[in-house]
């Protein structure tokens, strides 16, 4: 366990470096780095440290926050399949972002960007959780989970159409798609605060989490309170997906994929996935993102596009595997 | 950083369009009456087009421009716009009409195009305009559709004595256009020719960049211009529009102007552009 998340960090740390390295600029590896700490030209400076930076330090929140939330809501909900862009969250947590943009709410008070996003997720957190209800039946969750994804995205569409802007329709795509691409540190103070309290939040309860895999009288008897919890997590999850969407656009199948892939190492404890989850959450956002730099430099490809062409064949077969339990 | 920037804006302000097209409306007062065989039920569908026609046509030989001939962000004639009533390009409502002549742009619709053409309507399209020595083509091509040659000649004499009369150095600052998406222009267009006329370096030149196209923010950063010319903000936010304001460029010590409705088309409008970047340049060079 210990060694899982040295690893993992090391891992994070290692592509976090790869990722300031990668640009069409094409600077030497030195000089980038010598640059990063303001030692070089004037412009090389200003584009490390305020274009490569942002853009590395970005992939690494939004990656921890979707690694966690997408283990803390399949803990939860004891369901492989919850995950945060699946189940609708990030699409309502667009929804809001683009209301606050096209309002024009966002420009006159910077914060309303993240606090709309934050309650367009948390409204999908709520009402997804209330109608799967603490056993999470797969059926239930996944379409609830499919009406608020395309209620969320189809009201999305509906406001970049009517807004006056002609740019605004070309912009439905990062938005359902996510993208990273010329993002600068305005974006990574908006979002550190919101993903922060997300992630103090959800990381109080593993102990809740590992008691609720005994079922929920066992997880009551240890003085576990469901409520309570559910509430918690609402809002972490709220927070942190919340914050990523506002910034980066809904970048699915984060959350499927890496605590599938972290479970079997860490005995399925909850507690010790969600950590995992968030260091593993970072490693796969950045290969992404690094992925889509490489293999088409110019073109802004989203990250949404090359999650999916990974996540959607491993969801297919958790959904194969589970079922039976579906009815 | 911030006095280049308050030079930029207040020339953008303070160099009206009045004096300097005036001559141009003067000509416009001495178009006489259509000849008796020139089509006389003009539909213009393409923003270029419709400044063209609205310079050249005989009082009612032109019936209809495009929506977005008045608006003022595309359109240098917006306010002239407003008299005609407006189509949307759809062939539907362009045959209602009953043109004898519909002018077109060499993009627009094909479909609308082909449609209206086998409905037995006349479509002539004009071409694109890639330099400013293209513009008298466009007019005098404008002009004998509409049967206004005289009205052409006059409007092209005094287009091309504004533009004698600018005369650009051989080494002044670098520029270069920023537009959103990071979309910068080659040196195949309009403005890369307004904008070494006004007597500014391209930097699409040194880079070798002749197609306009995505323009990667790092490049942009390490490009150095003394000048980046972006576009106007539309109304509400865009993320497209963003990287405008993107801190890196912010931090960069070049003067920001941004290009309007002047620049979009090949009528004698762009002379007012060229005045303003003039002005801008001396300033920049005074500075």
């Amino acid at each position: 366990m210990r060694g899982l998340l040295a690893f993992l960090t090391l891992l994070v740390a290692l592509l976090f470096a790869v990722s300031l390295l990668i640009g069409p600029a094409g600077f030497g590896i030195g000089e980038s780095l010598s640059a990063l700490f303001g030692n070089g030209g004037e412009a090389i400076t200003l584009v490390m440290q305020e274009i490569r930076l942002p853009r590395a330090l970005l992939a690494v929140m939004i990656g921890i926050s979707l690694g966690l939330s997408g283990a803390a809501l399949q803990g939860f909900l004891r369901n492989p399949l919850a995950e945060p862009g699946l189940i609708g969250v990030s699409s309502s947590a667009a929804l809001g972002a683009v209301l606050a943009l096209q309002t024009g709410l966002a420009a006159a008070f910077a914060l309303a960007l993240p606090l709309a996003a934050l309650s367009g997720a948390g409204l999908a957190v709520l009402l997804l959780l209330l109608l799967a209800g603490p056993r999470g039946g797969s059926l239930t969750l996944i379409l609830a989970g499919i009406a608020i994804s395309a209620l969320a995205g189809a009201l999305t569409a509906l406001v970049l159409n009517l807004s006056p802007n002609p740019f605004a329709v070309s912009e439905i795509v990062f938005w359902m798609m996510g993208s990273l691409a010329d993002r600068s540190f305005t974006h990574v103070w908006l979002a550190l605060p919101f993903m922060m309290l997300g992630w103090a939040l959800i990381m109080t309860q593993g102990r809740g989490l590992d008691a609720l895999t005994l079922g929920e009288d066992a997880a009551g008897s240890l003085g576990i309170k469901l409520g309570q919890m559910r509430l918690i997590l609402v809002a972490g999850v709220a927070a942190s997906v919340g914050a990523a969407t506002a910034v980066a656009g809904a970048i699915g199948f984060v959350g499927l994929v890496v605590p599938h892939i972290l479970r079997p190492f860490v005995g399925a404890r909850p507690s010790a996935l969600l950590p995992a989850s968030a260091l593993g959450g970072a490693v796969l956002v950045l290969l992404a993102d690094i992925a889509v730099r490489v293999a088409v430099p110019d073109r802004d490809l989203k990250l949404g596009v090359l999650m999916a062409i990974v996540g959607a064949p491993l969801f297919l077969h958790l959904i194969y595997k589970t079922r039976r339990s579906m009815g | 950083m911030a006095t280049a920037h308050q030079i930029g804006r207040c020339i953008l302000v303070s160099v009206g369009r009045s004096k300097l097209i005036a001559p141009i409306w003067a000509a416009l007062i001495m178009v006489g009456a259509a000849h008796a065989d020139a089509p006389m039920r003009v539909v213009s569908m393409n923003l270029c087009t419709d400044q063209l026609a609205m310079l050249l046509a005989a009082p009612n030989q032109l019936i209809s421009v495009s929506d977005i001939a008045s608006d003022p962000r595309m359109s240098p004639m917006a306010e002239q716009a407003a008299d005609y009533p407006v189509n949307h390009g759809q062939a539907e409502e362009i045959f209602l009409l009953s043109p004898d002549l519909v002018l077109a742009g060499v993009y627009s619709d094909p479909v609308v195009i082909s449609m209206l053409r086998r409905l037995g309507v006349r479509v002539e399209q004009i071409g694109l305009v890639n330099a400013l020595d293209q513009v008298p083509t466009r007019i005098e091509e404008v002009g004998a559709l509409l049967e206004q040659e005289a009205a052409a000649q006059t409007i092209i004499a005094q287009y091309e004595t504004d533009l004698a009369n600018i005369i650009p150095p051989q080494t002044g600052p670098r520029a270069e256009f920023y537009y959103p998406n990071g979309y910068a222009l080659g040196t195949g267009t309009l403005s890369n020719d307004i904008l070494t006329t006004a007597g500014f370096r391209h930097i699409a030149a040194e880079m070798g960049r002749g197609n306009s196209g995505r323009l990667a923010l790092e490049l942009m950063v390490l490009a150095d211009p003394d000048l980046m010319i972006h576009a106007e903000l539309y109304p509400a936010a865009s993320r497209s529009e963003e990287i405008m304001t993107h801190p890196a460029l912010k931090a960069l010590p070049a003067a920001v102007t941004s290009s309007n409705s002047d620049w979009i088309c090949g009528t004698p409008a762009v002379i007012a552009a060229l005045s303003r970047l003039v002005e801008l340049r001396l300033e920049l060079e005074g500075s």
